[in-house]
């Protein structure tokens, strides 16, 4: 049994959960600050994330400790190589984290939904910026990372982080046209179809720049058999970016979100391609970085046993909170 | 001392730490309280319990926010400030963070919004079943975190190769010889700073003869919880005093300012250790106080100062200091414990306008003695990071000084303003009171109340 890339599949199925799931909560952030005309709106956009938000925000959590865990010499390399994006999102995280049980009981509520729309955008971009710059690769000299406080500013990591910002964005769209009923649910559809082809966009330019500036990249994807391997990645992203188009035109409530979680999966499964089997990218691959199987194991059983148990309550919750959004909760 | 970005992640690391650790304090013991309100409002069907419950609950949720907001950056900031540490030490404590997140954070994340907005979602035994588990929750992730922290102290289990950790079992590691003490320690400390908190706003209700009938039932269940937890943490520190003079008795010769290795070892009361001339300036002292303390006989050998080089101690004044504003405090709370303890058994716990005060007093205070202990604690432990294994000056990112400089500047900017905000809030929850009435979705009963008793 390979553990090293047991311990990488559970950090990357951690990873996915996380951008699904807190995803749509920074993208409900960022609309929160343009979509919301009456009174109301806004605290039912909050209300619509607020029962999950913590939860979803954990799965980031459990992929960094796994990385400590299975990967410390990629965890010790990583972190400190985005020393600069890592503060801008945790800060952000935080001003977005404590809105939630500030805002509903301060006086000057312009403050908290500042923080909370800011920090959802900021938490956004940055993580856009650092996958930007995972993919670009990183320059080691033995075990040190050598680009200095601002070697991950590229025009590249900087177009990666729009990209999410648009990708989180379509996300919380596409969950409030779910979570929400009436002219609200317009603006929702609205924006959506906006953000589906500004994403769009991102995936084209992201597919076309990224083998165009790696030669290893391009060599992945369009070496045979590879290309007849790979192809169905492309192809389905265009089906499914279809069939949302006409799920936002119909005007259903679940389709969009479905299928707009269908597109970063398939994202996710594209940048999988061009990245693997790195855990430092173009540097070490999971089995360099890896920890002893002593370790892999003890958390591997820990893994196994309880993110089943995990999956049960998250879904539990879910379901308690189901249909519509209300605002007055408490 | 040089500010390198050494120096500079470490006064960041403790400054975020010392943050967050407010919140986590705060809300272990409140989830106690909590499953004690819960339960019984459920037991009696008593409006008065469910209702104080939800007044407790919305300042729960307002430290429990606060608590994980802070405590994810802290999960980043071993990487990104001390990655040659995480190197030496992630296949070791990596697993147990990932057991503290899979135990407890998923736990405290799901089951924490039905206690917040799952009234009329779910019925009351299942609201029960969820204070339950979010306070099993607390409690996991204080036994994983504070299991990786005593690890720091007592190693065990490990080889190391190469600079790197190995783990050889697992159960040595995890039941590391200071780990048992830290826990009940920090757990008792919780408890008895949610306890001094719930008596302090409800002192402060009945003296302004506001909320009086509530504040009394919440005035006796902390005060009589108090009082058998007040002299447990002084018996758990005594027992914890022990395990630290054996396994790390520098940092008791610093606690105690004790520069000579000694028979009949004095206590110093107060005092200052100059560190310059290894002597204690006017210092009051109890003689034979502290060979009494740490080897339970009066004319005991306790370790001094001088069993290590000069560059291998701590910062002796900074280690002294705390340790004797933690024991003044647990003292403090021993004494007003005791008191209220009198004077209900008198009848008369309710109507003393020096005991509210002295319990209005003691509000903050649990917060300070835990910031004390973590001082003695965490700076006792220097220059090493792993007790005698790695050292502090060899565990640091190899950042820009400036960086560090930066990002410190901001963290002590946004958490002032986060924590004066949290302090207002807090302020006007427990000014406010608990709600008069119930809505009425929080007031199911059906069958599902183990007693009825109307």
């Amino acid at each position: 049994m390979d553990l090293a890339l047991l311990s990488g599949l559970v950090i990357a199925f951690g990873i996915a959960m996380y951008v699904i799931l807190d995803g749509f909560d920074l993208g409900v952030g960022m609309l929160s600050a343009v979509l919301p005309q009456k009174e109301g709106e806004r605290d039912l956009l909050i209300g619509s994330i607020a029962p999950v938000w913590d939860g979803n925000e954990t799965w980031l959590v459990l992929g960094g400790a796994m990385l400590f865990a299975a990967f410390p010499l990629a965890y010790s390399i990583l972190l400190p190589a985005w020393y600069v994006p890592l503060l801008v999102f945790l800060f952000a995280l935080v001003f977005r984290g404590v809105a939630f049980e500030f805002r509903p009981r301060a006086h000057r509520k312009r403050v908290w939904e500042f923080g909370f729309a800011g920090g959802s955008f900021l938490a956004a971009l940055a993580q856009g910026v650092m996958l930007g710059s995972f993919v670009e690769g990183f320059d080691l000299t033995g075990t040190a990372y050598e680009g200095g406080t601002w070697g991950w500013v590229s025009a590249f990591s900087v177009m990666s982080g729009a990209g999410v910002v648009a990708g989180y964005a379509l996300l919380g769209a596409a969950w409030l046209v779910y979570k929400t009923e009436g002219e609200l649910q317009d603006r929702c559809y609205r924006a959506a179809r906006r953000l589906l082809a500004a994403v769009l966009a991102f995936v084209a330019a992201v597919s076309v720049w990224t083998p165009l500036a790696q030669p290893a990249i391009a060599e992945r994807w369009f070496s045979w058999p590879n290309l007849l391997y790979f192809s169905p990645v492309p192809l389905l992203t265009g089906i499914v970016a279809w069939e949302l188009w006409r799920a936002l035109a119909l005007r259903r409530e679940r389709a969009p979100f479905v299928y707009t979680v269908a597109l970063f999966l398939l994202s996710y499964a594209g940048l999988a391609v061009s990245t693997w089997p790195y855990a430092v990218p173009r540097a070490l691959t999971i089995w360099d970085a890896a920890s002893p199987p002593a370790t892999q194991l003890f958390i591997l059983v820990g893994v196994l046993l309880l993110l089943p148990l995990v999956l049960a309550y998250t879904i539990h919750t879910y379901r308690i909170f189901r249909g519509k959004a209300s605002a007055g909760y408490e | 001392m040089e500010w390198d970005a050494t120096l500079l992640s470490r006064i960041q690391f403790g400054f975020t730490l010392g943050f967050h650790i407010l919140f986590p304090t705060l809300t272990i013991g409140l989830s106690g309280f909590l499953v004690i309100l819960h339960g019984a409002w459920l037991y009696t069907a008593r409006e008065e319990y469910l209702r104080l419950y939800r007044f407790w609950l919305k300042i729960f949720a307002l430290g429990f926010g606060t608590g994980v907001v802070s405590g994810i950056v802290l999960s980043f900031e071993f990487g990104m400030n001390f990655a040659r540490f995480s190197q030496a030490t992630g296949n070791v404590l990596g697993p147990l963070l990932g057991y503290e997140v899979l135990m407890a954070f998923f736990l405290e994340a799901s089951f924490l919004p039905i206690m917040l907005f799952g009234w009329g979602r779910v019925g009351p035994r299942l609201h029960f079943l969820a204070t339950v588990m979010v306070a099993l929750g607390t409690f996991l992730s204080a036994f994983w975190i504070l299991a990786a922290n005593s690890w720091m102290h007592t190693p065990a289990g490990f080889e190391l190769r190469d600079g790197v950790f190995y783990v050889r079992d697992w159960w040595s590691v995890v039941f590391n010889p200071s780990f048992p003490y830290r826990l009940a320690h920090m757990l008792m400390a919780s408890l008895l700073t949610a306890a001094f908190v719930i008596a302090g706003v409800s002192a402060w209700h009945l003296r302004r003869g506001v909320h009086a009938a509530l504040a009394r039932r919440a005035l006796a269940v902390s005060i009589l919880s108090a009082a058998v937890f007040a002299p447990a943490q002084i018996l758990i520190g005594d027992l914890h005093g022990l395990q630290v003079a054996r396994d790390q008795p520098v940092k008791v010769a610093a606690m105690e300012a004790l520069w000579e290795t000694t028979e009949a070892a004095p206590f110093v009361l107060v005092g200052w250790p100059d560190e310059a001339r290894e002597a204690n300036r006017f210092a009051v002292e109890i003689p034979y106080a502290a060979s009494l303390i740490l080897t339970h006989s009066p004319t005991g050998r306790v370790p001094g100062l001088d069993q290590a080089q000069a560059a291998d101690r701590p910062h002796v004044p900074t280690v002294f200091f705390s340790f004797r504003v933690m024991l003044a405090i647990g003292f403090y709370f021993l004494f007003v414990a005791w008191t209220g303890l009198v004077l209900w058994w008198r009848g008369r716990l309710y109507d003393r306008a020096w005991f509210q005060r002295l319990c209005i007093a003691a509000i903050p205070l649990g917060f300070v003695a835990v910031i004390a202990g973590w001082l003695v604690v965490e700076v006792g432990r220097q220059p090493w990071v792993v007790h005698g294994m790695l050292r502090t000056a060899d565990a640091a990112s190899a950042l820009e000084p400036s960086a560090v400089a930066g990002s410190l500047t901001l963290f002590v900017l946004a958490y002032l303003v986060l924590l004066g905000a949290f302090l207002a809030f807090a302020f006007r929850l427990a000014s406010q009171g608990p709600e008069t009435a119930v809505p009425p979705q929080a007031r199911r009963l059906p069958r599902t109340v183990w007693r009825a008793t109307p």
